[in-house]
């Protein structure tokens, strides 16, 4: 979709600003939200298109003036209500309680079994290569970036719509996460490395000797 | 630190996003869908064991090993995985090299895929709307902030990660660092030098 959340070439964003030494999370709220996302999430309850086609669903507005890991919180709870998991009137149920409780936290629960199985899925990953599946470019292919416009999730950034590049190479067989974002399936298809030069996408703005290297779904793609 | 400023950069949460976290954790703790150490456990890693410590000694052995480097730029997950380095958010890695000629650099413009394995969680900079518009559009200028002016000469290849790949720059080895020990240069390398807005630290001279 084209939402708030693809950003690349935009202007108006001011200065990259980094902390120095920064924490790893800022309040002890993002570290909760990190730990149920991955939980969820391992526990196959939604996929990591549906977690970002989430996101990409907040109001733009919203996006902007909050918070990565409210981003976050936004995704989880929009997911697991979606799946059937919990009920919004649950969550709102569950709020009120969490207001009269106060500088109490929920009431604890102890699963050192999951906690074991999450330490493992963190270490092992969660693949999402399939088997291969014949590409139809090959290497040094002249291509260019599908003008679409998809109103669902896509992974197809608005920058490099309807630009000319090259194949770079062939990074191997994924699913497809304009189908998987949306319950349509895994549709595996080939994801290639695309080089871009700068002045095809940006023109005269273009900064001096700049290439672009995306990788991008067959789907994406078609002759130049 | 600051807070809520007008550039996105961490903005404020909103007041009651701590109680909202709270609500959450309390029903799926109720239904047995999450638990309290396990929550802790997963966080807890990612601040103690999984950080950019992973990706410097990966790159320290690339630096004296030149049959590893040639490994892990042919097939950086399974070299990395070498050094006991795997898992979510680096299930299919690619490490791309800096010479005098080429400078890489990594961003996700559409959200914020960074490699944990070698990097850990990424920081806010990396995830702000600031360095995922402009990094495409404006390299160099976006560099030069974080105090790397680069020739015209140089190339500058960004890496967009819009899909399941993950990134990291292999730095080169600053001069004057001959006869290191790879756990000396492995302090050499910072997490910027990682993903490419930066460079690795020069040796001091006396230690």
């Amino acid at each position: 979709m084209n939402g708030i959340h693809d950003l690349g070439g935009m202007h108006g964003f001011g200065k990259v600003q980094a902390e120095r030494n920064e924490p790893v999370f800022h309040y002890p709220w993002e570290r909760k939200v990190f730990g149920i996302m991955v939980s969820t999430m391992a526990q196959g309850i939604y996929n990591v298109d549906e977690f970002r086609f989430g996101i990409e669903q907040m109001d733009a507005a919203h996006y902007l003036e909050s918070s990565y890991y409210e981003h976050w919180l936004e995704t989880v709870q929009k997911n697991l209500v979606e799946k059937g998991v919990i009920k919004r009137a649950e969550l709102e149920a569950a709020l009120r309680k969490a207001k009269g409780r106060g500088r109490a936290g929920a009431p604890k629960r102890r699963d050192p079994a999951m906690a074991q199985r999450l330490l493992e899925i963190i270490h092992k990953g969660d693949h999402y290569m399939r088997a291969p599946v014949p590409p139809r470019f090959k290497v040094g292919d002249a291509v260019r970036a599908r003008n679409v416009n998809p109103p669902t999730h896509t992974r197809l950034p608005r920058y490099v719509r309807g630009k000319q590049g090259v194949i770079e190479c062939v990074r191997g067989t994924f699913v497809t996460p304009d189908d998987n974002a949306i319950g349509k399936g895994e549709h595996p298809q080939p994801v290639y490395s695309v080089r871009f030069n700068g002045t095809e996408l940006w023109g005269a703005q273009a900064q001096s000797n700049e290439t672009l290297y995306i990788d991008m779904w067959e789907q994406y793609l078609e002759p130049a | 630190m600051k807070k809520g400023n007008a550039h996105g950069h961490h903005p404020q949460p909103l007041p009651d996003v701590a109680l909202r976290v709270k609500a959450l954790e309390a029903l799926l703790l109720s239904k047995g869908l999450i638990a309290t150490d396990a929550v802790e456990k997963v966080a807890e890693v990612y601040e103690k064991e999984i950080g950019p410590l992973n990706g410097a000694k990966v790159v320290a052995r690339a630096w004296v090993d030149p049959a590893y480097k040639e490994r892990l730029l042919k097939d950086a997950t399974a070299a990395i995985a070498e050094l006991g380095f795997s898992g979510m958010q680096g299930e299919h890695m690619v490490v791309v090299e800096n010479t005098e000629k080429v400078h890489n650099m990594i961003v996700c413009t559409l959200c914020s895929c960074y490699p944990w394995p070698v990097l850990g969680l990424p920081p806010v900079w990396y995830k702000s709307p600031a360095y995922r518009a402009r990094a495409v559009i404006e390299p160099r200028t976006v560099l030069r902030e974080f105090g790397l002016e680069l020739e015209d000469s140089v190339e500058v290849r960004v890496w967009d990660s819009s899909a399941e790949l993950r990134y990291m720059v292999l730095p080169r080895r600053p001069p004057g660092s001959q006869g290191m020990t790879e756990q000396q240069l492995a302090r050499l390398v910072t997490r910027d030098s990682m993903i490419g807005v930066g460079e690795a630290k020069a040796p001091r001279k006396a230690r």
